[in-house]
């Protein structure tokens, strides 16, 4: 199992979820519509690093975080 | 990196950060504040951190100074941060002024497209999230 978590203003609890790469976990979420107006502009880490390849392979455990468009400052 | 709940002490910090480097010998010292304007009828901005990944962007700008013979520092809220009082400060340190002018420039603009912070306006004691003033991080659109 993998866990996905939402970050700042999406607002929604973590899922787990069987994936062995990112897209499967894309294919997931894009089930979701409560998901669909967010996942085009956010951006993803994978245990805290940002990812940028939908083949990145996952293992049991990991953790993926969904971050939306940021403001800081 | 320093991260506080509530709005940032801004001299006591920028006081420090000084006092650190008396003895560095960086001839130049650029410091930013950013501070909470009274527009739309707001109280205060609020912020949402992501410290895990902050703290990884932050350190790769650390190293990206380094390599230029300079250093970085900031600080930024967590919470609501009233209007009039300051939500996030950085500094650059540099041996001469023309590096320390480019980085912190580059590393304030930066800090704005990829820094996993949220902002809030809070309006009667409400947090909207400031959706048309945020920007998609960099591989925004992975999973769409």
């Amino acid at each position: 199992m993998i866990k996905v978590e939402f970050l700042g203003p999406i607002g929604k609890a973590p899922v787990e979820m069987e994936a062995m790469t990112l897209a499967e976990v894309a294919a997931k979420l894009k089930e979701d519509p409560e998901l669909s107006s967010w996942l085009e502009k956010c951006a993803v880490a994978l245990n805290d690093t940002m990812v940028n390849d939908l083949n990145t392979p996952l293992k049991a455990g990991d953790r993926i975080s969904i971050l939306p468009p940021v403001c800081g400052g | 990196m320093e991260l506080y709940n509530g709005p940032l002490d801004v001299k006591e910090i920028f006081g420090r950060w000084l006092d650190e480097e008396v003895l560095s010998n960086y001839g130049a010292y650029i410091p930013f504040v950013g501070t909470i304007r009274e527009e739309n009828g707001i109280e205060a901005l609020s912020f949402d951190i992501y410290e895990p990944v902050l703290k990884a962007w932050f350190e790769t700008w650390q190293e990206k100074a380094k390599a230029r013979g300079a250093i970085v520092k900031m600080a930024h809220a967590i919470g609501d941060v009233p209007v009039h009082t300051s939500s996030y400060v950085s500094a650059v340190f540099s041996p001469q002024r023309r590096v320390a002018l480019e980085l912190i420039e580059e590393f304030v603009e930066d800090f704005k497209a990829n820094a996993p912070i949220w902002k809030y306006d809070v309006k009667h004691g409400e947090r909207v999230y400031a959706e048309d003033r945020s920007t998609p991080m960099n591989g925004a659109g992975l999973l769409a």
